[in-house]
C-alpha cells in the first residue's frame, strides 16, 4: 500500500542551514549534509533542500552543498530554490539531486518546466505555488491567488489553473503553501490542499501551518495530500519524523514504518 | 549512455542500467552498441541489475514507446497504470510481497518499503521476484539467473535499498546444475 510521505525541509544560505526540522539533539544545526543525513536516518522519507541564497556567488557553495548532502543520502532528495533555467537545474541533477523544484521562474516562464521534464522526466519536476484565499473572488479556494518571491509578489494566476498548467506542461509534483496557514501553527489549509489535489493527476505535497500530530492527520484525510511538508516538527511534541509518524499509524494513517 | 562506456561494459563485473525518463531513450543502448555489449555480457554471467526503466527495457518493449524493442529477456511488455481515481506517476514509498527464492532481495521481510516513481510498469509472469499493489498488482521485481530488474529506486530506499544492492555486489555464480 502505496504510503503517505513525511518531507523535511531544511532552509539554506550560503552553504548553511539557516531553519530546519529542529530536533532536540541536533549534531550539527548548520551543515545541511548532516542534517539531511541526521534526517533520513530518523525516519523522514524525503528531504527537501530549499536555497534561499540570495547571491550570484552564492549558487557555487549551493552546487557543493547538494553534491556533499547527496553523497551521503538514501532517500529522495529535491532542491529548490534560485533554479531560473534549464541549465540551473541540470547543474543540480549532475551534483546529485533527484529533483528540482520550481517557482518564480516557471511562473515567468511557464516553458521551464516542459523543458526540465523533457530532459529529465516529469518526476525529476515539481512545481511549488505559494497561494493565499482571494476573498473578493466566488470561490476564495479554488481562486486563491498564486503569489512570488517569497509571497511578495502576487501574479494574478489562480492556484487551481496554474496547478493544471503546471501538470499539462509535466510536472512530475507539486508543493503548495497556504500563505495564510504558514507560520500560524494553526493547522494546514485542509480546503485549498484538497481543492488543488482534486484538481490533478499528480501527488501534491502540503505546506504551511502544521502545530501539532493531528494537523498531520487531518491535511491527509480531509486535504487528501499525498505528502506533508514538515518544517518545524520541533513544535509538534515529537522528537523527530520516526515518531511523528509512530503517532500517525496509531491515527490510521499509512505511513513507512519501521523507517 | 555513449558508446565510450562499451568497454567497461565488456570488462564488468556487475552492470547496473540506472534510468529514469523515456522508454524511447533506451534507443541510445541500440545506437551505441551497448546493447549488444550487455547481451554478451549477460550471456558470461555477468551480473545485471535495471533500475526503472532499466527493468522496463529487459522485456520485450512498453507502450511508452511502441516502435522501440527493449532486450527481450523477460517475457511481456511494459503499459501505463489502468485510468482510475488514483494518481498516476505512483511516487512514493509502497512495500514489496517478495517471493520465495529470489536471491536479489534475500533478507528483504514482508512490509518493507521502498521508493518508487513510474508511470508504465512490467507485468507479473512467472519471472517477478516481487509484487507491489497500486491500482493494481505489478511486477515490482524480476530475476531469471544472472538477470534482475527492480521497478523501485534501490538507491533512494533507504536502508532496504542499500540491503538490495549489497545483494548484488555479494551475487556469485551458482554452479551449474
Amino acid at each position: 500500500m502505496i504510503t503517505k510521505r513525511i518531507i523535511a525541509c531544511l532552509d539554506v544560505r550560503d552553504g548553511r542551514v539557516v531553519k530546519g526540522v529542529q530536533f532536540v539533539d541536533i549534531i550539527d544545526a548548520g551543515d545541511p549534509a548532516t542534517q539531511a543525513a541526521r534526517h533520513a536516518q530518523d525516519g523522514a522519507d524525503e528531504i527537501v533542500l530549499l536555497d534561499i541564497t540570495a547571491t550570484h556567488e552564492g549558487r557555487g557553495t549551493l552546487l557543493d552543498t547538494v553534491r556533499r548532502t547527496a553523497r551521503e543520502l538514501f532517500v529522495p532528495f529535491c532542491v529548490g530554490g534560485g533554479i531560473r533555467t534549464a541549465g540551473d537545474a541540470a547543474q543540480v541533477f549532475e551534483a546529485g539531486a533527484d529533483k528540482v523544484s520550481v517557482n518564480s521562474a516557471a511562473l515567468n516562464d511557464p516553458a521551464l518546466i516542459d523543458a526540465i521534464g523533457r530532459s529529465f522526466g516529469a518526476q525529476a519536476v515539481v512545481v511549488a505555488i505559494d497561494a493565499r484565499r482571494d476573498p473578493k473572488a466566488a470561490d476564495p479556494v479554488r481562486n486563491a491567488e498564486v503569489f512570488v518571491q517569497g509571497g511578495r509578489k502576487a501574479t494574478g494566476r489562480r492556484v487551481v489553473e496554474w496547478a493544471r498548467e503546471a501538470e499539462q506542461r509535466g510536472a512530475g509534483e507539486i508543493l503548495l503553501t497556504s500563505m495564510d496557514s504558514d507560520g500560524t501553527r494553526a493547522g494546514f489549509d485542509c480546503e485549498l490542499t484538497a481543492a488543488v489535489s482534486e484538481a490533478v493527476g499528480i501527488p501534491v505535497i502540503a505546506s504551511g501551518g502544521a502545530g501539532t500530530v493531528g494537523h498531520f492527520v487531518d491535511v491527509f484525510a480531509r486535504g487528501k495530500a499525498d505528502a506533508a511538508l514538515a518544517a518545524s516538527i520541533f513544535h509538534f511534541g515529537v522528537s523527530s519524523a520516526r515518531s511523528l509518524k509512530e503517532e500517525l499509524a496509531k491515527a490510521g494513517v499509512s505511513v513507512r514504518l519501521p523507517c | 549512455m555513449t558508446d565510450g562506456d562499451l568497454p567497461l561494459v565488456e570488462g564488468a563485473e556487475r552492470i547496473v542500467l540506472p534510468g529514469v525518463g523515456h522508454f524511447a531513450a533506451t534507443e541510445r543502448l541500440d545506437a551505441t552498441g551497448l546493447t549488444g555489449a550487455i547481451r554478451s555480457a549477460i550471456a558470461r554471467g555477468v551480473p545485471f541489475l535495471g533500475i526503472c526503466v532499466g527493468m522496463q527495457w529487459l522485456y520485450a518493449g512498453s507502450s511508452e514507446a511502441p516502435t522501440q524493442p527493449g532486450l527481450g529477456y523477460f517475457a511481456g511488455s511494459c503499459t501505463r497504470f489502468a485510468e482510475s481515481t488514483e494518481k498516476v506517476p505512483h511516487v512514493g514509498w509502497n512495500s514489496l510481497e517478495v517471493r520465495k527464492g529470489s536471491r536479489l532481495l534475500a533478507g528483504v521481510e514482508p512490509g518493507e518499503y521502498v521508493y518508487f516513481t513510474h508511470s508504465y510498469k512490467g507485468p507479473v509472469t512467472a519471472d517477478t521476484a516481487a509484487t507491489t499493489f497500486y491500482i493494481e498488482p505489478f511486477a515490482s521485481a524480476v530475476e531469471r539467473g544472472n538477470v534482475m530488474g527492480v521497478q523501485f529506486h534501490p538507491e533512494k530506499s533507504g536502508a532496504t535499498g542499500l540491503k538490495i544492492l549489497r545483494n548484488l555486489l555479494s551475487w556469485e555464480a551458482k554452479e551449474a546444475g
